[in-house]
């Protein structure tokens, strides 16, 4: 589903050529469960920058779901995020202005869908992800996990094909931690593409699929040890 | 994203940070409440002179002795002659011309009035029965003038308010006898008080028969003839009348001015106009430095929201959808402030025309136009680089910031 073909993406810092990823050939298919693992510096973030279409390769072609996208412009990739990927960000990233239910109800605004599907989608929702009763609160007025629940339940709720998580649990405590990598992996295991990018090798594990990397290159590719 | 859904998100960002938008629509409704509220004093200005104008009659056609030429030397002033007089016969004459309705003359003098053991200096006019409607001017007791000939003397007169108070006091005046210089009139009639209109008090006048006045002063020049033209259309050809009539009774010479009403207001009206505009100018500057404003807090709305900027692109807004929501803002907030600042400026005006009532305050409704849609315009316009660099935001840095 996803293809990537001798993708490469340098930094220009100064004057210098700072390689971020060398010629990295990399194949997901539709439902697994992949984390991407490194030290800092090693370019997973910038690998996940551009699954997610926010950052272009600096050569290279990117294929999702047998699309060439990297080809596409500005408002075309803007339509393949909102359709195809969900995000979920160490840092929540919640509009602090909207309720938890807007902040779930956001990418549905962006892409135009009436009211009233909207209103139905975030309930059902918001049911199933054990938030009823926050629904109307403010993100400073729920916990850490809670913001993340509403984070995850906002990636899921345009139905993508991948879902991309940078260091999920990076901001949360032990405890919640866990809650919400339950949560993570019960949407795997309802079909859901999941790539993570940590550094803890503890959650690294937890997945059927491990890339490592250092200095821009993937130095380890293993499945299913689970 | 559709509109009404745009609108929302905008609206819910500017109640968001709520001490920087009330802010900004204080700024913008300043801009439009001055623009309102100067055009409103420019407009009043005006129709406050325009109104003084047609106080002093309508349709309303003066003769005044003397050309004033503008080049050239005439040639009577070689032989050290003067302009011929205006006599009353001249005024009788005018009455042949077709467009004109009324016609008095005015001879004005100064004269010792005295009553009893009170004397004053005052203004004599004489003229004669139509002077009352082509002034516009209102009796207060007793009668106006008879209708009589204009060469006919009568020891009558009509007083100004103030002489009246003046010289008699609590008694009544009509029926009276009042020594002007050496003569005695009879007073029968006084103004209605009517305050000053066009630097001439009537408050302060004593009018006399014409032919009385010449005889009181010794001459037979006339001050001025008033005209009154029978309709607005009639004013030109009661002109061209007048000095074609007086032209053939001073054999040939065109010895006198005439000058109409209308002439005199036109030009009182463009430089008011102007006026209106320059003051209004002035204010749109201010309001064009809310727009600056506007701009500035914008650009730190886009700074302190890159991070809600980066989420929205990383969900799926284009940058075409990024600009637009900043656009709404803006658009939004100068509408808002423009609305304020009408109310604002509405009120003030109602405040000044308050303070002095006898100037019509109004901002007229293209100065309302126009100070709502530059308010809107240049909100949007200098919206146009804030949202730009919204829209250009790298998602990636702007979600890297914690």
């Amino acid at each position: 589903m996803i293809e990537f073909s001798q993708v490469s993406r340098s930094f220009t810092v100064g004057d210098q050529q700072v390689a971020a990823l060398r010629n990295i050939d990399l194949n997901f298919t539709a439902g697994e469960y992949v984390s991407i693992m490194g030290p800092s510096g090693s370019g997973k973030s910038t690998l996940l920058n551009l699954l997610g279409l926010l950052d272009r390769p600096s050569s290279g072609v990117y294929k999702l779901d047998g699309m060439d996208v990297t080809t596409l412009d500005d408002a075309q990739q803007a339509q393949v995020r909102r359709e195809k990927i969900g995000f979920v960000f160490q840092f929540f990233h919640l509009v602090p202005r909207l309720s938890a239910a807007m902040n779930i109800e956001l990418p549905m605004i962006l892409a135009g869908i009436a009211a009233e599907e909207r209103k139905e989608r975030v309930s059902t929702l918001i049911k199933s992800y054990g938030l009823s009763d926050r629904a109307d609160h403010r993100p400073d007025q729920l916990s850490g996990g809670q913001r993340q629940r509403v984070a995850i339940a906002r990636a899921t709720i345009m139905r993508p094909v991948v879902l991309l998580a940078d260091e999920p649990t990076g901001n949360l405590d032990q405890t919640t931690g866990k809650e919400v990598m339950a949560l993570l992996e019960q949407l795997v295991e309802q079909g859901v593409t999941l790539i993570m990018v940590t550094h803890d090798p503890m959650l690294g594990k937890r997945a059927s699929r491990q890339v490592g990397m250092v200095d821009g290159e993937i130095v380890a590719d293993t499945r299913g040890t689970k | 994203m559709n509109f009404s859904d745009t609108l929302l998100f905008a609206s819910g960002s500017l109640r968001g940070s709520r001490s920087r938008t009330l802010l900004m629509m204080l700024a913008m409704s300043i801009g439009v409440a001055s623009v309102v509220i100067l055009t409103a004093l420019g407009e009043g200005a005006r129709r406050y002179v325009t109104g003084q104008f047609s106080s002093l009659g309508t349709n309303l056609v003066i003769v005044l002795p003397g050309r004033s030429e503008t080049a050239g030397i005439n040639p009577g002033m070689l032989l050290g002659q003067v302009a011929r007089d205006l006599v009353v016969d001249d005024a009788q004459a005018l009455l042949r011309s077709s467009a004109v309705r009324r016609v008095t003359p005015l001879a004005v003098g100064t004269a010792q009035a005295a009553h009893g053991a009170l004397n004053r200096e005052v203004v004599v006019a004489g003229t004669g029965a139509d002077f009352l409607a082509i002034r516009h001017m209102d009796m207060g007791q007793g009668q106006f003038l008879p209708q009589m000939d204009f060469n006919s003397a009568m020891p009558v007169c009509v007083l100004g308010d103030k002489i009246r108070r003046e010289l008699f006091g609590t008694q009544p005046a009509v029926g009276e006898w009042l020594h002007l210089g050496d003569r005695r009139f009879r007073v029968i009639g006084v103004l209605a008080a009517q305050g000053e209109s066009m630097g001439m008090n009537t408050d302060d006048l004593v009018i006399v028969p014409v032919a009385s006045a010449h005889m009181l002063f010794n001459t037979q020049a006339l001050f001025r003839v008033l005209i009154e033209a029978k309709s607005r259309d009639m004013i030109e050809p009661a002109k061209r009348d007048t000095e074609n009539i007086l032209m053939q009774r001073h054999g040939g010479e065109k010895d006198v001015t005439v000058i109409t009403q209308d002439a005199v207001l036109a030009t009182f009206d463009r430089i008011l106009g102007a006026l209106t505009l320059a003051v209004g100018g002035i204010a749109a500057i201010s309001l064009s430095v809310a727009g600056v404003l506007i701009m500035n807090v914008m650009l730190i709305a886009v700074a302190q929201r890159t991070q809600e900027i980066g989420l929205l692109k990383a969900l799926g807004a284009p940058p075409a959808e990024i600009r637009r929501l900043f656009f709404a803002e803006a658009a939004l907030l100068s509408m808002a402030g423009s609305v304020v600042g009408l109310v604002l400026g509405e009120i003030g005006s109602l405040a000044i025309g308050q303070m002095y009532p006898s100037l019509p305050v109004a901002a007229p409704w293209w100065a309302v136009l126009a100070a709502f849609s530059t308010a809107l315009g240049t909100g949007i316009l200098f919206s146009v680089m804030p949202a730009r660099r919204a829209a250009l935001l790298d998602p990636v840095m702007a979600l890297a910031r914690r």
